[in-house]
C-alpha cells in the first residue's frame, strides 16, 4: 500500500481500524467531526459497528460496555466533550478496562472555540476525573506518527487493562498530509480471561466494577492500579529529541508546536545560537530521562505550547531547579509563530553574541 | 415418610447473603429475574449490568456475568454489551434514582434505539442508599429527607411515569408495570419479567418491566405497612398493566 493524502482526523479512524477496532461510539463535536463520519461510513467494511451516541456520556459508557466484552473499541470527542467523557474514564480506570479516548484540543475554557490547543494537558495527565490514576497519553506531531501511536495505543491498553488517550489539536486533526499505513507488529498481548461475554460453562461468574466497600480491600486495590502505573512509567515513555548534545537553550514542545519549533531552531543554529529541541511524545509518562541527562549543562529550557503554560509544570519537576525554565505559550486557539519563538530564543539567550 | 421438594433455591441467584434492609422487595425481585434466567435456560448467555443505588452489589447475587456501570449509565453500558454480543442476553437492573433521575436521557435513548435490552427498573419512591431523598418517581405529598414538608407540585413538580413515557417511543417492544407488594402481584411481575426477555429473544426491541417496591427503612414504616402503602398510595398513582406489547399475547 502507498502514501495516501487523508485528513487528521481521518487517519486516526482509519490507523484504529488497522489496529483491529470494530467499535466505535461517537458524537459529533468541531473539530474532530470527520473522525466519526469515516467511522460511521468505514466500520460496516469490516463488519463492525459504529453507533452514534446520545452524549458524549453515553459514548465512553457504551465504550465501558463494548470493553468489558473484550474487543477493542475507540470513543473521540474534543475539550468540552472530553470534559464529560472524564467520568466513564475514571470509570474505565477503575475497572481496568482497556479501550482507547481520542481528544483532538480545542481552545477552551467553556466553549472556548473550535480553534487548536493544547490546553487540555492538565486534564488527559493529570487524571482528570475523579481517584487516584494517570493514563498513558500520546501526542502525535505528524499524520503519519499517528498511524504508529494510534495502533500502539490499543496495544498499550491491552497489555496494561487501561483506557489510553490519544491527544492531538484541532490543527492535526483538519491538517492533511501524505500517510502510509504499512503491516502492523502484532504484539504479544494477555488473553482476555476476564471479559464478560456470558459463563457459557467455563465457571464461576466474572465480574467487572470499580466498586470496593471496604476501605483497606480498596486501598490494596489502589496499591495494585499504582504499581500498573509505575510499570507503565518504566515501559511506555516515548519522547524524540533534535540537536540537544551541545545545546545551550532546549525547546519542550509537543504535537504540532514541536514542528513549528524545529524550524525556529534551525533558524537560530543558522544565526549560530545553539538550541535543541525535546518532543515528549507520552505526555504521561512524561520522558524525564533526557531532562536528567541534560539540565546540568544548558543554559535554560523553554517550553512552549499552546496553552497559559501547562507542560511548563512538568518541565520544571523534571528540571528540578538544575537550570532556567521559561515558557512561550499563545491561547485561545492561537498558534504561535515560527517568529515569536525565535524571538522568545533571543530574549532568554540574551540574543545573538557572536 | 419420603420428603418432596416444592421450592429450593434458584441457581439464577448465587449463595452470597444479600445487604437489603428487612421488608425491602430488591429481594424478591432479584428472584424474580433469577428464575426466568434459568426457566429460560440463558444464565451462561446472559450478562448483567448492575446500577448505582441499594442494587449496587446486585453483581454480588446475579448468577451470570455481571459488570457495574456509573449512576444512571446502565443502559448506555447495555448497549455496548448487547452490540457487541447481539446473540447473548443483557439486563439491566436499576432503581428509580438512577434510572429516573440521572440516567433518565441514557433509558430514553437505549428504548429510542430499540436496543434490544432489557431493564428491570425498580421503583420505590425514594433514594434509598443515599439516605431517603426524594426521587422523581417520589409521589405528591410524600415526605423525603430532602422534601421534609411533603413533595410539592409547584416546587418541585409532579412524579415522572416511566412506562407511560417510554411506551410513545416505537423502538419499545415490551413494557409493563408490576408490584411486588403481595403474592399474586409477584406472581404477576415474574410473568412481565418472562414476557420482557422473551421480547428480546424475539429480538423486537427494548423491553422494561417497571416494579412498584418499598423502601421501608426510609419511607418510616414496617415492612407490612410499606406493603400497604404500596397498594393503597403508589398503585393509583403508577397504574399496573402492559404499556406496550409487539409480540402479542397476554
Amino acid at each position: 500500500m502507498g502514501k495516501v493524502l487523508m485528513k487528521g482526523n481521518e487517519v486516526i479512524a482509519e490507523a484504529a481500524v488497522q489496529a483491529g477496532c470494530k467499535y466505535f461510539f461517537g458524537y459529533p463535536i468541531t473539530p474532530q467531526s470527520e473522525l466519526v463520519a469515516y467511522m460511521a461510513r468505514r466500520l460496516p467494511e469490516v463488519g463492525g459497528l459504529f453507533l452514534q451516541a446520545e452524549s458524549e456520556i453515553a459514548a465512553i459508557n457504551m465504550v465501558y460496555g463494548a470493553a468489558g466484552t473484550g474487543v477493542r473499541v475507540m470513543t473521540s470527542s474534543s475539550s468540552p466533550g472530553f470534559s464529560l467523557k472524564q467520568e466513564g474514564i475514571s470509570y474505565l480506570v477503575g475497572s481496568e478496562l482497556p479501550a482507547v479516548v481520542v481528544n483532538v484540543v480545542r481552545g477552551g475554557p467553556g466553549l472556548g472555540n473550535i480553534q487548536p490547543a493544547q490546553s487540555d494537558y492538565f486534564q488527559v495527565t493529570k487524571g482528570g476525573g475523579h481517584g487516584d490514576y494517570n493514563i498513558p497519553v500520546l501526542a502525535p506531531a505528524s499524520l503519519q506518527e499517528i498511524v504508529e501511536l494510534t495502533s500502539e495505543a490499543f496495544d498499550i491498553a491491552d497489555r496494561y487493562r487501561t483506557p489510553v488517550i490519544l491527544m492531538g489539536d484541532g490543527m492535526l486533526g483538519q491538517m492533511m498530509e501524505p500517510v502510509e499505513f504499512g503491516e502492523r507488529n502484532e504484539s504479544e498481548l494477555p488473553e482476555k480471561k476476564w471479559a464478560t461475554t456470558g459463563t457459557r460453562g467455563d465457571g464461576a461468574p466474572k465480574i467487572i466494577t470499580s466498586l470496593e466497600l471496604n476501605a483497606e480491600a480498596l486501598e490494596q486495590r489502589n496499591h495494585k492500579l499504582q504499581q500498573k502505573f509505575a510499570r507503565i512509567k518504566e515501559n511506555e515513555v516515548r519522547y524524540e529529541t533534535y540537536k540537544i548534545d551541545d545545546a545551550d537553550y532546549i525547546i519542550v514542545a509537543f504535537g504540532t508546536v514541536a514542528r513549528i519549533a524545529l524550524n525556529a531552531i534551525n533558524k537560530a543554529r543558522q544565526q549560530g545560537l545553539k538550541v535543541g529541541l525535546i518532543r515528549p511524545i507520552s505526555l504521561w509518562p512524561f520522558p524525564e530521562k533526557p531532562f536528567f541527562e541534560t539540565r546540568d549543562r544548558v543554559k535554560g529550557y523553554i517550553a512552549v505550547e499552546m496553552s497559559a503554560g501547562q507542560m511548563v509544570e512538568d518541565v520544571r519537576l523534571a528540571v528540578n531547579g538544575h537550570a532556567a525554565v521559561d515558557f512561550f505559550g499563545r491561547t485561545g486557539g492561537v498558534v504561535p509563530t515560527q517568529e515569536e519563538i525565535y524571538q522568545k530564543l533571543l530574549s532568554v539567550s540574551g540574543g545573538i553574541t557572536v | 415418610m419420603t420428603m418432596k421438594t416444592v421450592f429450593t433455591k434458584t441457581n439464577g441467584l448465587t449463595d452470597n447473603p444479600t445487604h437489603y434492609c428487612p421488608g425491602c422487595t430488591h429481594g424478591i425481585i432479584h428472584r424474580l429475574v433469577a428464575e426466568v434466567l434459568e426457566e429460560m435456560d440463558i444464565l451462561e448467555n446472559t450478562i448483567g449490568v448492575a446500577s448505582v443505588g441499594c442494587s449496587v452489589l446486585s453483581y454480588e447475587y446475579f448468577n451470570c456475568d455481571m459488570t457495574q456501570a456509573a449512576h444512571g449509565r446502565a443502559p448506555a453500558v447495555a448497549t455496548g454489551v448487547k452490540r457487541v454480543l447481539p446473540d447473548r442476553f443483557v439486563f439491566t437492573y436499576q432503581g428509580d434514582g438512577d434510572l429516573a433521575s440521572i440516567g433518565i436521557s441514557e433509558v430514553i435513548h437505549a428504548a429510542a434505539r430499540g436496543e434490544k435490552i432489557t431493564v428491570i427498573f425498580v421503583n420505590n419512591a425514594i433514594y434509598g442508599m443515599t439516605g431517603g431523598q426524594m426521587a422523581p418517581t417520589t409521589l405528591i405529598g410524600q415526605k423525603t429527607a430532602t422534601t421534609p414538608f411533603g413533595r410539592d407540585e409547584s416546587i418541585q413538580g409532579s412524579p415522572i411515569k416511566v412506562c407511560e413515557m417510554l411506551a410513545t417511543l416505537d423502538g419499545t417492544a415490551y413494557i409493563e408495570r408490576a408490584s411486588a407488594h403481595d403474592v399474586q402481584h409477584i406472581q404477576k411481575a415474574k410473568r412481565a419479567i418472562r414476557k420482557a426477555f422473551e421480547a428480546q429473544k424475539n429480538g423486537l426491541g427494548f423491553s422494561m418491566v417497571e416494579i412498584l417496591s418499598t423502601c421501608p427503612t426510609n419511607w418510616g414504616l414496617d415492612p407490612y405497612e410499606s406493603l400497604e402503602w404500596v397498594k393503597d398510595n403508589m398503585i393509583p398513582a403508577y397504574p399496573l398493566g402492559v404499556y406496550k406489547n409487539k409480540q402479542g399475547g397476554n
